[in-house]
């Protein structure tokens, strides 16, 4: 892990954290999570910092039983990708029963330590 | 159409081999090819060779010229890493290669030694294939990768865990009479859905084992075939290759794979075919719901209709378009960077009728397709072979 790559995505989850989550939006609307110099869907490099919602809406998810060893202590999980309007996050869900979560569930994000390592992971909690 | 010929093929079974190194395995199936192709090692120009995690998994770098080596030869060589699309991507570039003239004679093919490293250490090392920063910090498995998109598909087209496990039966049966598939075990609709859970909606048996094994092609170009009067009665005609984002979360749909849809048309305009003029195909079926995503961008199914192929009948053997005759990564197993080379050689065999489950080919089947991908389809290649007539 060098500050090369992570110094970007690091500041993210600190503002993730703080509740002042952000994005990048390309001049041609593609939203895009940090770090990013370029957008992948068109090459445009003028990336503007936009709010992120409070909330967004599960797309799809899983409950995964066999973990990578950085996951052990937390599984059974569930991950899902969540939509935020112009762009969508990937992370763990929390404070719901695994059979209860649902696509279409309003979801807030935050950043919570792993069970297993302390490492930051995107963590999402049902809306209130 | 492109006239690079296929003449020869060799693999290792594919399953369990604590006792075999990579450089061995390998060394059995290009020596293996060499020989099917009649060709000495002291005529190929060049080596083209895949593998996924080999740096992790047996401590060893700069495979390429390793291999070459296990061969017997120092020619130019290079090591292509593109996941498990790794050797697809390796016959792909050799493709080119003589295509180009800079080459008349390649070896493609590939190598992956995985079971050494234990369910968790495969686990953690196939989950290298997706984006580290998005997905893995954030929890994502392989097997969760491909749930989520089966999810998605579900939501969005409709179907069923049951539909899945009419794939894994499909190929778990086809690969019954294939001694070098992983697993020869029947399974049943009902096995398949009551096993333990990997990955929502996944059990045991939506997964493709982890496997070792190698497997390697000779291919050649038509004026050294015909100077040296050499079998090669198969031609791969189209070589395409196709991308998109490592995460899943920046696809704008994550019910299609258009890497797959990209490599497919590049490959049928070089052949001159449309998806109606393949009589078989063996498509990347790491999970049960890859075989669906592979059938419809293949544009053998229209977009959500592939995912009751298997359970209507049309895809087993006995069906119209018989997929994954070999077992599919499902039960012939999947060593990742191998995979692709295996593919492409399981199709030819298939059409000149030395694999064991040829006589499933109709008489007058001249066109087969291979698909391979990397990760969750951030990379695909589609190879259309045909069998010629001179």
């Amino acid at each position: 892990m060098t500050a090369a790559t992570d110094g970007g995505y690091d500041e993210f989850l600190d503002a993730l954290a703080d509740g002042d989550g952000y994005f990048y939006a390309c001049s041609n609307e593609h939203g895009l999570l940090p770090p990013r110099q370029a957008c992948p869907h068109c090459g445009d490099r003028e990336l503007a910092r936009r709010e992120l919602p409070r909330t967004g809406e599960i797309v799809t998810h899983t409950t995964v039983s066999v973990p990578t060893p950085q996951f052990d202590d937390n599984a059974p999980y569930v991950t899902a990708i969540v939509d935020f309007g112009q762009v969508r996050l990937t992370g763990i869900v929390r404070g719901v029963d695994r059979d209860d979560v649902a696509i279409e569930q309003r979801v807030t994000a935050t950043v919570e330590p792993s069970e297993t390592t302390d490492d930051r992971t995107i963590t999402f909690r049902p809306a209130q | 159409m492109s006239q690079v010929r296929l003449a020869g093929t060799g693999m290792t079974s594919f399953g369990s081999h604590p006792d075999r190194t990579g450089r061995d395995m390998f060394a059995s199936a290009g020596l293996e090819a060499l020989e099917d192709a009649g060709v000495p090692a002291a005529d190929v120009d060049e080596l083209f060779y895949g593998n996924f995690i080999g740096t992790l998994s047996e401590r060893q770098g700069h495979q390429g010229p390793l291999m070459a080596e296990a061969l017997g030869t120092t020619v130019p060589s290079r090591r292509i890493e593109s996941a498990c699309a790794s050797s697809g991507l390796a016959v792909h570039d050799a493709v080119r290669a003589i295509g180009s003239g800079d080459a008349d004679v390649v070896v493609a093919g590939g190598m992956e030694r995985m079971t050494n490293m234990g369910t968790a250490g495969a686990t953690d090392g196939l989950a290298r294939a997706a984006d580290d920063l998005y997905e893995v910090q954030s929890g994502v498995t392989f097997p969760g990768a491909y749930a989520l998109m089966a999810r998605a598909y579900f939501d969005e087209y409709g179907g069923t865990h049951e539909d899945l496990a009419h794939i894994a039966v499909k190929n778990h049966d086809n690969a019954l009479v294939n001694d070098h598939a992983h697993l020869q075990q029947e399974i049943t609709v009902a096995e398949a859905l009551e096993a333990p859970e990997i990955a929502a909606p996944f059990g045991l048996y939506d997964a493709c084992p982890i496997s070792d094994g190698a497997a390697a092609l000779v291919l050649m170009s038509p004026t050294y075939a015909a100077e040296h009067d050499l079998e090669a009665g198969v031609a791969i005609s189209g070589a395409g290759h196709g991308g998109d984002t490592m995460a899943l979360h920046d696809r704008p749909t994550l019910s299609r794979t258009p890497a797959t849809r990209e490599a497919a048309k590049v490959a049928y305009d070089e052949a001159s075919i449309d998806p109606n003029d393949v009589a078989i195909a063996e498509v990347h079926d790491c999970f049960t719901i890859a075989e669906v995503f592979a059938l419809e961008a293949l544009g053998m199914y229209r977009d959500g209709e592939a995912i009751g192929a298997a359970r209507r009948g049309e895809t087993r053997r006995d069906g119209e378009l018989p997929v994954n005759l070999s077992g599919g990564l499902k039960a012939k197993g999947h060593p990742v960077g191998a995979t692709g080379a295996a593919q492409v050689a399981a199709v030819a065999t298939l059409l000149d009728g030395s694999h064991p489950r040829a006589e499933a080919v109709a008489d007058d089947a001249t066109i087969g397709v291979a698909q391979n991908a990397g990760g969750t389809v951030a990379s695909a290649t589609v190879h259309v072979l045909e069998v010629i007539d001179e």
